[in-house]
């Protein structure tokens, strides 16, 4: 008898549409590691093969690797979490990551067990194929697709058909740098002006008849350098998306600077040449590849709806349950209503994105149980989303996920900073950010921040080093990473920038002084103190440090310098007699030092 | 059941215990806690709990173990616990290192067996004792003197069973980290052969090197690792059954992995 014969999964279980894995990747990339042990393939070439894969180097020693797990659209389905829970114990250490691109990582696996890590993503249909490397990275689609009450369609089926016609496709195997498409369902909640390509869905009427098409937005992005993405046109049709997403990466491919690692990003391509002429040349060659294609080329937009069916109760429904002390706060903090009447989506809180194996495997019977869409999906800012949860669930659901310890609240204010993953892993990080984040938090949910209308709508978003995977340039209060001294001792000490946002009005965050991480907290306690003294009535902490950074404000606190003057007593290095932890960062005891390797983003 | 050395058999699937439950040829040890085991257990299981074993482990305590049991040389025994078989793989190890040749491992947790619907009881049986013979495996068992002498030879692999993140924190230099929960699928305490094999291979973990396993204190998670390894046929296999435990309290040198905060990004 086999008993995994005999384990009935859940008949309930939604199942993936599309099946992203290729099982011979797995044994290719056996073969292949052995290979280059035993000397017969060079360093470069092996790296390239290595990130083409999805797997990233780790800090300061190349017997690990991290495995980047795309989740296209950032839909997941329960039997995938269920697998990536039993992979982050069997080869990594017991927890996963959830990104702010709608990855999920591995950290901390042998070389060796990768390929073991992709058999096992293949049995669930799931691939970590070019989520690395210089190629069309995870595409994106908001948390909220489909069920935002201000979008004009559901983008979820073109971000998934783009997925699909670029994965594994030989155009996009060896692109000057990295490029990434970002589909969202309103102007609110963004994200489109600051990536290779962002997309918003929009309609317009011809003859009667109503056509779907989007916005394009071009050549934005985050990193050393930020850009906004410009606008195409006023209008993209659908069916013109697939033609003009190919003209873009060809022209990328063909122009983009394959020497200079620094300055690879499409952003630059788009800023050296203007605006105006890239756009030209994008309507250009988009003629000549809608011309040129000998069949019709278009996407494969699958458009057949998900079955909304609220799950099945077996226990008791009538029985009046108790509401668990909490449930007010975590309802207001994190949840938002849909436009379809009595469900709610419900994000969860994650400290920086991490969680274990033992509350993934929790997780994946709870979104059985409670998510009418039978699936969930990981948003922008390293967390995850149930969706049409029915609005009589919710208390029983804050239940199971206060069980589990995942009914933390703040996931969508300003008490859930991103951290990326800072010197826990990355070869090029300064410092901790991931750490300090998880700090903020822990001290922001203490003092109960979450419930603060004033401070809800505002961001903190921390990097470890001035590239921008924690995204500090759009931040309501940025940081990045780098290293201070007094005379041969140093210190971690951050960058802040004020007023960065990713909206409709996405502007970068302008640079305010020099924070030393052990004083971070304390700076922003007293910016929020500064706020509220200042504040108009109907004023948030993102309005008001929009005003500010703007030169639109009035009060005495009119400008980033008058901030600066503020926060400068409070970030003067004591002496190392006198404070001794001001020397170290987070995380550590032992003498803070800046130590980095070659970074592999441009690789 | 087939022995041991005929067939390399390392666990007993459910179906061949129950029938030799029914044929009353097998002896069966449950090593969860006596309280545990009194709730309920596999039909004609005796008692032996990992705690009481590690108690005294000496060769003469275990011999009366055994013997109090109903085990002479002859006896097939199955052992099984409700922890992914690491317990389990403690405990048949040492009969094996007593002299013991016929014991395996159910292949499946106790929890498992339950959960399926099949037989148990609360019945405490009674077994006439035996006279089990001592000759003691030594070629089974490695102590820190071993390991410190072996470590140097480019033929011996030392493997560590423990949690990736305690690994990186701190282990014996040259040790290749292998988390216990890498050797099991699904409900199986063990893969099946051949995705054992691969795993190890992709690990250069063949051949005739001799391999040593350790884990935390007391041999149990190094202990699977153990048959894990037997279980593909690599032959010359040792448990370092202290651990790491005693190498710290002996102050042998230790390596971590530098430079990286690893902890801070577990979500414990």
């Amino acid at each position: 008898m086999i008993i995994s014969d005999r384990k009935q999964s859940s008949p309930d279980s939604a199942n993936p549409k599309i099946n992203w894995a290729r099982i011979e990747e797995a044994d290719n990339f056996a073969k292949t590691v052995k290979l280059f042990r035993q000397g017969k393939y060079d360093e470069e070439s092996f790296r390239r093969f290595r990130l083409q894969h999805g797997a990233y180097g780790t800090r300061m020693t190349s017997d690990y690797a991290m495995v980047r797990i795309k989740i296209p659209a950032g839909e997941i389905y329960p039997d995938q979490i269920e697998k990536i829970s039993q992979l982050s114990e069997q080869y990594s250490i017991g927890s996963a990551h959830f990104s702010t691109r709608e990855n999920i990582q591995l950290h901390w696996v042998i070389l060796e067990d990768v390929s073991e890590i992709f058999r096992g993503l293949a049995e669930v249909g799931l691939t970590s194929r070019e989520a690395c490397g210089n190629s069309v990275r995870n595409v994106m689609c908001s948390p909220l697709s489909g069920v935002c009450p201000d979008e004009k369609f559901d983008a979820t089926p073109y971000a998934l058909a783009t997925a699909r016609f670029f994965l594994r496709n030989p155009m996009a195997q060896n692109l000057p740098r990295k490029f990434k498409f970002n589909f969202t369902c309103c102007e609110k909640h963004g994200m489109v002006r600051m990536v290779d390509v962002g997309l918003i869905p929009q309609t317009r009427e011809i003859d009667g008849a109503l056509q779907r098409g989007f916005k394009i937005f071009l050549g934005g992005g985050l990193g050393n350098k930020s850009y906004v993405g410009n606008q195409l046109e006023d209008f993209t049709s659908e069916e013109d998306l697939l033609y003009t997403s190919i003209a873009v990466i060809r022209i990328f491919d063909r122009l983009g600077d394959r020497k200079n690692l620094a300055r690879n990003r499409m952003r630059y391509l788009v800023n050296d040449m203007g605006w105006d002429k890239f756009q030209n040349l994008v309507f250009k060659e988009r003629a000549i590849v809608r011309a040129t294609q000998s069949i019709i080329t278009q996407l494969e937009v699958d458009h057949s709806s998900t079955q909304i069916r609220r799950p099945i109760r077996i226990s008791d429904e009538s029985g009046n349950m108790a509401i668990p002390d909490g449930y007010a706060r975590w309802l207001k903090t994190n949840t938002v209503k849909q436009i379809q009447p009595d469900y709610r989506s419900v994000f969860l809180t994650l400290e920086a994105g991490d969680i274990t194996a033992s509350q993934l495997y929790a997780l994946a019977s709870i979104i059985r149980d409670f998510s009418s869409e039978g699936k969930a999906r990981s948003g922008f800012v390293q967390n995850i989303a149930l969706r049409y949860v029915h609005e009589d669930d919710l208390p029983r659901l804050y239940s199971r996920l206060l069980d589990v310890g995942l009914a933390k609240s703040g996931a969508l204010t300003m008490t859930s900073p991103i951290g990326c993953s800072g010197t826990t892993s990355c070869n090029l990080a300064l410092t901790n950010s991931h750490r300090l984040a998880k700090e903020i938090q822990r001290k922001f949910l203490e003092l109960k921040f979450d419930e603060d209308d004033d401070l809800s709508d505002s961001s903190i978003k921390i990097s470890g080093c001035p590239n921008s995977c924690g995204q500090h340039g759009i931040a309501t209060i940025g940081f990045f990473g780098g290293g201070g001294r007094v005379g041969k001792d140093m210190y971690a000490n951050y960058q802040m920038s004020l007023g960065g946002r990713s909206d409709g009005d996405t502007m970068l965050g302008q640079t305010c002084l020099r924070v030393p991480a052990k004083r971070v907290i304390p700076v922003i306690l007293k910016i929020i103190e500064t706020f509220k003294e200042h504040k108009k009535s109907d004023d948030t902490l993102k309005s008001w440090i929009h005003r500010v950074v703007s030169g639109n404000e009035d009060s005495s606190v009119k400008s980033i310098n008058d901030i600066k003057k503020i926060l400068e007593p409070m970030i003067i290095p004591p002496a190392k007699e006198d404070d001794p932890d001001f020397y170290l960062d987070y995380g550590s005891d032992s003498s803070y030092h800046t130590k980095t390797g070659k970074g592999e983003c441009a690789a | 059941m087939c022995c041991l050395i005929e067939s390399g058999k390392i666990t007993t699937d459910v179906d061949s215990l129950r029938s030799e439950i029914r044929d009353k040829s097998v002896r069966v040890i449950d090593v969860r806690r006596e309280d545990d085991y009194k709730r309920d257990h596999i039909p004609t299981a005796v008692n032996l709990p990992l705690a009481n074993l590690l108690s005294d482990d000496s060769p003469d305590r275990v011999l009366k173990l055994v013997n109090s049991m109903g085990i002479d040389d002859e006896t097939s025994v199955v052992v099984y616990d409700d922890t992914f078989g690491a317990l389990a793989s403690r405990v048949a190890w040492t009969l094996e290192y007593l002299g013991h040749s016929d014991v395996t491992l159910l292949e499946t947790t106790y929890s498992k067996w339950k959960s399926l619907g099949l037989e148990n009881d609360s019945l405490v049986p009674e077994f006439q004792n035996k006279d089990h013979s001592i000759k003691l495996q030594s070629n089974i068992l490695a102590t820190s003197e071993y390991l410190e002498n072996a470590k140097s030879r480019d033929d011996v692999i030392l493997l560590d069973n423990r949690e990736r993140l305690n690994f990186l924190e701190q282990h014996i230099p040259g040790a290749i980290s292998l988390p216990y929960r890498t050797l099991a699928s699904g409900d199986k305490i063990l893969r099946s052969k051949e995705d054992m094999k691969r795993l190890f291979e992709n690990r250069g973990i063949v051949g005739n090197s001799e391999i040593i396993t350790y884990c935390g204190s007391v041999g149990t998670l190094s202990g699977l690792a153990y048959y894990a390894l037997k279980s593909v046929g690599l032959p010359n296999t040792k448990l370092y059954v202290r651990s790491f435990k005693e190498w710290k309290n002996l102050q042998k040198p230790t390596e971590k992995q530098e430079d990286a905060s690893y902890w801070d990004l577990s979500a414990e």
